[in-house]
């Protein structure tokens, strides 16, 4: 089994860290790079800015699995210099207004300070306070003194990682958990398939990198890493909770279907077998809305059978998540072992 | 025809697990076929007939999916919370039952009968199996059900579940097996998906590369009482020439030969235009560099129900449409 060590989470630390609002990911890209370059046996750059790096097996009859992982972030951009440092912005993603008042951010690729302003609740009267916040009502402050920050700029929360116990905090752990997750995969992959590997871009966006990612790799199968929301919290009322998505603490998240994606069913008891076989927790997202990469990918030329897992992870697309470490832990091994169990037998069959 | 469609309304298979009716279809088809494949979404693909002179690669798609639920939980008493799985609608469903792959049976309950006035919500509403716990309930998160109804043969018409789109995979197999000879190269496809969003479509449509499609396909007939739209497409009038609905407007070269031939052949039709749906139209006509495409519709009543209604004259004369259409070659004039 594969372990989640300091190495393993000093790159995530610098992948949180990192900025790459969707559309402009140079950022992630490069420490991508740097990560993987000695253990790939190509790697390119698409016209979108995916990385897109392949590892050879040794077999000759080997499966072509691609792996996707996003690169890129929700954040916001600024649309309107209203002048004394103070710009209108707007949200690239999806992101909930009401919880963006009083955030501290970092714009452009200066990383420049800045704070998401709000009017002060003394100042408000009652119906105002009643009313949701919009995004139009809100500026991005970076005050006077012309510091570089100029509008078509992106800026995204300037929260740095931490790690709590057996939990780390940061922004951006959808996708960089994926990401991280990715990286591992590359550096220790069965050499029982041809790993294809995608850190796309603009998938907050639209799934946009990953359409052309998979047009390009054009693989046997896909397998997509991404990060869930888990709203396992109690309800206020003490009933039980039916709508939770998923569960900090109880593995890796199989997906059966969601707003996009009807997953493979071959491929769902390749993991869930795998899973079970290995004693690696698992857990299934619960079916609904949303969608990852997959919904892009299988639906790519001929079609490719395609299923995501997520590391479940508390207040997604806010300033801050928060996921356990032994999720992310048994997220990777489950993949790692699945990999493993991969040959052309797996889809003989007929989906 | 009758007990095809029973056969095939009667069997379980929401988008996404289409194994169950594949099978039955690739039973049926295995001897009026050239060449059966089956794709990576599942897709089963038939090929009749090579290019002949004047001929085109022709795609008649009919989906094999059904709509359906899903679960997304089992709570500590047993009852199942479920999603839909394409556009299942809330008033159809308390009462109904439901079957899952698996074979469990089980009834849709909620708090109906206390404050009945207000339509009740999906997310209300659940599915009692006659378990009391999640360890003795025998099914899980992600597994899928249907309706679950039997098929009604009431003479001049049939009613069951799924009759969208198992009448048109009948019709298909029908027109499989009236169609002699074709300078046409055809391709029936049976597709999945298409009740998530036309996704089997786009990839078989892909992978064949058809010079034309054709989707068939049922659509809402306007003719019952308190519909908004009266006689939008009647009953028992026809199959309806679909011009335009909410994803696709069709290649009017197409509407118009398909008008041309049921006149010649004294078939009865109707023109279709509609400001809602969608069907595997919707995703052929963009495939590669763009697909000259249309739909032809069989009227159904309560489309989306447990109880479907077609007529039989409207489903014999949309085969008698589409063996006419391929028999020939076919010319797209302009």
């Amino acid at each position: 089994m594969l372990k989640i060590r300091n190495p393993q989470i000093r790159i995530l630390e610098q992948l949180t860290n990192a900025v790459a609002i969707s559309g402009d990911e140079g950022e992630i890209r490069k420490i991508v790079r740097a990560e993987i370059e000695a253990h790939v046996d190509e790697i390119k750059v698409d016209a979108m800015g995916n990385l897109l790096a392949t590892k050879h097996g040794k077999g000759k009859k080997n499966l072509n699995v691609m792996l996707a992982a996003h690169m890129d972030e929700i954040g916001f951009m600024l649309v309107n210099d209203a002048g004394d440092g103070l710009f209108e912005f707007e949200t690239i993603g999806g992101i909930d207004s009401r919880q963006l008042a009083g955030k501290i951010v970092q714009i452009g690729e200066d990383h420049v300070p800045g704070v998401i302003g709000v009017a002060p609740v003394h100042l408000l009267s009652a119906t105002e306070r009643k009313q949701k916040l919009s995004v139009s009502a809100l500026r991005i402050d970076v005050g006077p003194g012309k510091p570089n920050v100029k509008v078509g700029d992106r800026a995204t929360f300037a929260t740095k990682f931490m790690r709590m116990g057996q939990s780390i905090r940061a922004k951006a752990l959808d996708d960089r958990l994926g990401v991280a997750i990715l990286i591992e995969l590359i550096k220790n992959t069965s050499s029982t398939i041809n790993l294809m590997a995608a850190f796309t871009v603009q998938e907050e966006v639209g799934l946009r990198g990953a359409k052309v990612a998979a047009h390009s790799f054009d693989p046997d199968m896909a397998i997509v890493i991404d990060s869930t929301p888990a709203y396992d919290l109690p309800t206020h009322d003490g009933s039980e909770n039916i709508r939770y998505n998923t569960k900090l603490g109880l593995g890796p998240a199989v997906y059966t279907m969601d707003g996009r994606t009807l997953s493979d069913p071959r491929l769902i008891a390749l993991l869930t077998q795998t899973g079970d076989e290995n004693n690696i927790p698992y857990q299934f997202r619960q079916p609904g809305g949303g969608g990852t990469d997959a919904g892009a990918i299988h639906l790519s030329r001929a079609g490719i059978p395609t299923i995501s897992v997520s590391v479940p992870g508390r207040y997604a697309h806010t300033a801050m998540g928060l996921s356990r470490i032994k999720d992310w832990e048994n997220t990777l091994n489950l993949l790692h072992a699945a990999l493993g169990n991969v040959t052309p037998k797996l889809l003989e069959k007929d989906r | 025809m009758k007990p095809l469609i029973k056969k095939l309304t009667e069997t379980i298979s929401p988008s996404g697990h289409e194994e169950a009716i594949r099978k039955v279809i690739q039973a049926e088809i295995t001897d009026l076929a050239d060449e059966v494949r089956v794709d990576a979404l599942g897709n089963l693909i038939a090929r009749k007939g090579t290019l002949g002179k004047d001929g085109k690669r022709i795609m008649v798609a009919a989906h094999m999916d059904e709509i359906g639920v899903i679960v997304t939980h089992v709570d500590e008493n047993g009852f199942i919370r479920f999603a839909p799985v394409g556009g299942v609608f809330p008033h159809t469903l308390i009462g109904s039952r439901v079957l899952f792959t698996n074979g469990t049976h089980g009834v849709i309950g909620a708090r109906y009968l206390v404050r009945p006035p207000k339509l009740i919500a999906l997310d209300k509403m659940f599915i009692d199996v006659g378990a009391t716990s999640p360890k003795d309930c025998p099914v899980k998160i992600g597994d899928v059900a249907t309706f679950d109804r039997p098929f009604l043969d009431m003479g001049s018409c049939v009613v069951s579940k799924s009759m969208d789109d198992r009448i048109g995979v009948a019709i298909l197999i029908e027109t499989m097996r009236q169609l002699k000879a074709t300078p046409n190269e055809i391709y029936f496809v049976f597709t999945t998906q298409e009740e998530v969003g036309v996704r089997g479509a786009a990839t078989s449509a892909y992978g064949v590369d058809p010079d034309i499609g054709i989707a068939v396909d049922v659509t809402g007939a306007g003719d019952t009482p308190e519909m908004p739209l009266q006689r939008e497409v009647a009953f028992d009038a026809g199959p309806a020439i679909k011009f335009k609905d909410a994803g696709n407007i069709s290649d009017p070269r197409l509407t118009e030969l398909l008008v041309k031939t049921a006149e010649k052949a004294r078939i009865p039709y109707q023109r279709e235009v509609t400001t809602m749906g969608g069907t595997d139209a919707r995703a052929i006509q963009l495939t590669r560099s763009g697909v000259p495409t249309v739909t032809v519709s069989v009227p159904c009543r309560y489309v989306h129900s447990p109880s479907e209604m077609v007529s039989m004259n409207d489903v014999e004369n949309t085969v008698k449409l589409l063996v006419t259409l391929l028999s020939k070659a076919v010319k797209l004039e302009r």
